[in-house]
């Protein structure tokens, strides 16, 4: 139950501070590495301008992007840390997300892949096969976390309470760089996954996603 | 109706929906409350009202500090100033204060000076490193007297932008504001010197604020006033700053 309210609460959320994010990267549209970075000899990627359609709110505002980045990274933040304690309570993330010693074996690996690659989405024993534990667990564990930790990190305020947070990244341009990383390494997740549920039957996985899956 | 027609349809009106949202009077309340939130959370993950901003070594001071914003004033009381370095500029000390003060620089020289070498965070997302130097704000403040019913710290600015078109444009003075928390931290100064010189004409020449934990724009240039006041509500757009008011900027500019 916990997994599927944080599942929608946890999409809108990404949905909106990704597209209110390019509306932001759109004000500054250079990357730098280190503590600080203005100029165009300085940056290492020039990033593209973001058209309206793809940018909330849809023409150029980074006062009222920043708004809803505000907003819901207290909704992402919070969400996160809810459904982590409830799934380490209620066993999800021992019984489902952590993988067993026998599935991290090559060949049970290269099997799963042989599945995935022949379209064939039906898996025995276990609720996720390993190829979806190491991505739900490198977005729960990896992306997810450190969106929001570059983001405290390019928070001033913030910055003040947790400094050694800055050195972590190497910097707050570091920081900021690696968000917009992190952010289109999201974005790919984002693709597969939907292309997936789309691939295994869209109808039956989305009523599953809302019911929790359990046949009567 | 199509899948593909149907997504492009949703995401339309997702982008209109939010368009719309973001205009009404309750999305505001909430972006408050988001960013009020935000300032509490800082506050108290660091264990108080006091953190510090990160300061850095020489080394580490990039080559040039950037500009932003208003790079010079064009008024012709700004012109005969910087033809005068700046010899006879004056900062008020105003509002609700037992002794309001009128400080030259000398004035302002003589008192205690801090210097700290600290980065400089632009809300489009660029940042530069520089050492300022200046007395902190609240020795100012201690010399005028802040009374029981001061809130907040207003800072005036001789810098302008112009709105509207070219026969009815008006004038709009920069100015901002911080609460008391901000305005008694020991990294807020009055700086009057960037990297040991006088502080540039591109950098807000002679005077300018430093409120280490926010970002750029609340780092009023080309300082000409300080005012306590107990509200911020009737000074200007009411919303405690320049581009909060034209452009609805967030007010605790700490995120």
């Amino acid at each position: 139950m916990s997994t599927r309210i944080w599942h929608w609460i946890n999409a809108a959320s990404v949905i909106i501070l990704f597209m209110s994010g390019l509306n932001i990267s759109n004000a500054h549209r250079r990357l730098y590495w280190g503590d600080w970075g203005f100029s165009p000899d300085q940056a290492w990627l020039v990033v593209p301008r973001f058209p309206g359609w793809a940018t909330i709110p849809n023409y150029y505002s980074l006062s009222g992007a920043r708004d809803w980045h505000i907003i819901f990274s207290l909704v992402l933040g919070f969400g996160l840390l809810t459904f982590l304690i409830a799934a380490l309570i209620n066993g999800h993330m021992f019984r489902n997300l952590f993988a067993r010693a026998r599935e991290w074996r090559l060949s049970s690996i290269t099997e799963d892949i042989r599945q995935h690659l022949r379209l064939n989405f039906e898996h025995g024993d276990g609720k996720y096969n390993i190829l979806q534990k190491i991505a739900y667990a490198s977005v729960l564990f990896v992306m997810l976390p450190s969106m929001i930790f570059t983001g405290m990190v390019m928070s001033p305020g913030m910055e003040a309470a947790w400094p050694w947070m800055t050195d972590l990244f190497g910097g707050r341009q570091s920081a900021r760089s690696i968000h917009f990383i992190m952010a289109w390494g999201l974005f790919g997740f984002f693709i597969v996954h939907i292309a997936l549920v789309v691939l295994a039957g869209p109808v039956r996985q989305i009523r599953d996603m809302i019911t929790g899956g359990k046949t009567p | 109706m199509k899948r593909r027609n149907f997504l492009v349809a949703a995401g339309a009106s997702l982008l209109a929906g939010c368009s719309k949202i973001g205009e009404t009077q309750w999305f505001d309340t909430l972006a408050d409350t988001a960013e009020s939130w935000h300032r509490g959370l800082h506050r108290a993950l660091g264990g108080g009202r006091i953190t510090m901003a990160p300061e850095y070594s020489r080394a580490d001071i990039s080559p040039f500090f950037r500009g932003n914003g208003n790079r010079t004033v064009d008024t012709p009381a700004y012109r005969a100033a910087e033809a005068e370095n700046f010899a006879n500029w004056r900062l008020s000390v105003s509002g609700l204060v037992d002794n309001p003060l009128d400080l030259s620089l000398s004035d302002i020289r003589a008192l205690p000076q801090r210097t700290q070498i600290t980065r400089h965070d632009c809300v489009e997302g660029w940042s530069a490193i520089g050492e300022w130097t200046g007395p902190q704000l609240s020795s100012i403040l201690d010399l005028a007297g802040l009374q029981s019913e001061a809130n907040f710290i207003v800072f005036r600015c001789a810098d302008y932008f112009m709105r509207g078109q070219s026969e009815d444009s008006t004038r709009v003075d920069y100015y901002e504001s911080c609460d008391l928390d901000d305005a008694a931290h020991p990294q807020t100064i009055i700086a009057h010197q960037l990297n040991g010189e006088p502080l540039p004409v591109l950098n807000g020449a002679p005077l300018r604020l430093r409120l280490e934990r926010q970002l750029g724009y609340k780092h009023a240039k080309y300082l000409t006033g300080v005012e306590a006041v107990a509200s911020l509500d009737d000074i200007n757009g009411g919303h405690g700053g320049y581009w909060e008011d034209v452009a609805g900027y967030q007010w605790y500019a700490g995120i």
